[in-house]
């Protein structure tokens, strides 16, 4: 199946508003970025931080609001996993890398279209 | 225009994008062979690259590091498994740490780039294929993570200018 450019989201406004929020935190994105390629506990996220326990769990409560992430009770832990539903639906599978190489695509033209004379090789 | 198509093949896992350069196959080759042009143009520009080796030829590997606004690191690293200047560059792109050391558990993009002569210009196609769908959704939404960064940035620029 080939797909055509679309720019549709499958997220209303809010969802859009609270993924945004969500994801304009550096530490949260770190988080996000662990738990997709991994589930982890609460505890062993806030081992990585240099910041208290109390304040990682909240940042995986803003993640967990925007749906970016799940918690799940096992024993005395939360584990937290990542929905990658949701991270897709924010934008569709290959929308984010075709983003990507547009962006790089439109570097190469400037970088070729700036004065030959730069052109040390 | 410089992107021509974009063909995204959801049953290979497959973003094909082909894009047209004023300039001839030799400079478009430079700055993918000259590490420090491409680090003007792999990272975005809030995310800069900076390649700590980069062993253009067969069986030669490169490793760059991404640095973001507030000093946070994403490691990369590529293995060129053909290389034939000024024409065809094929590569592995995996994820490293911050050291730009590979980690083997993140999943690896397979890239095919392909210069050829347009009229004055050349042609770039670059073909990017994921082996399975878990590892497509896993850097799509590892990407989407690093898009939405800049995302977020261009509308704080906008807002700063209301």
């Amino acid at each position: 199946m080939v797909v055509d450019q679309d720019r549709r989201t499958a997220l209303d406004p809010d969802e859009v508003d609270r993924v945004f929020a969500a994801l304009a935190d550096a530490t949260r994105r770190d988080i996000l970025v662990r738990v997709l390629h991994e589930e982890q506990s609460v505890s062993a996220l806030a081992r990585r931080y240099d910041m208290s326990f109390a304040a990682v769990q909240k940042h995986v409560a803003v993640l967990a609001r925007a749906a970016l992430v799940h918690k799940r009770k096992q024993g005395r832990e939360q584990i937290v996993s990542g929905d990658v539903e949701t991270v897709r639906a924010a934008g569709r599978l290959l929308d984010a890398l075709e983003e990507v190489w547009r962006g790089r695509v439109d570097r190469i033209a400037e970088l070729l279209a700036l004065d030959p004379e730069e052109d040390r090789t | 225009m410089t992107v021509t198509s974009v063909v995204k093949d959801v049953d290979r896992l497959e973003l094909r994008l082909v894009c047209d350069f004023e300039a001839a196959p030799d400079r478009v080759w430079q700055v993918w062979a000259d590490p420090r042009r491409l680090e003007r143009w792999w990272g975005p520009p809030e995310w800069p690259a900076t390649f700590l080796d980069h062993d253009l030829r067969t069986g030669g590997r490169a490793r760059y590091v991404m640095t973001g606004p507030d000093g946070t690191k994403a490691g990369g690293w590529w293995r060129f498994t053909a290389v034939d200047a000024p024409r065809t560059i094929e590569l592995e792109d995996g994820f490293a740490d911050d050291s730009g050391e590979p980690d083997d558990s993140l999943p690896v993009a397979h890239v095919r780039v392909t210069l050829e002569d347009a009229g004055a210009g050349t042609r770039m196609t670059v073909v990017t294929r994921y082996p399975t769908l878990d590892e497509l959704e896993k850097v799509v939404a590892m990407g989407m993570v690093e898009g939405m960064t800049l995302a977020a940035g261009q509308i704080d620029a906008v807002l700063a200018d209301l």
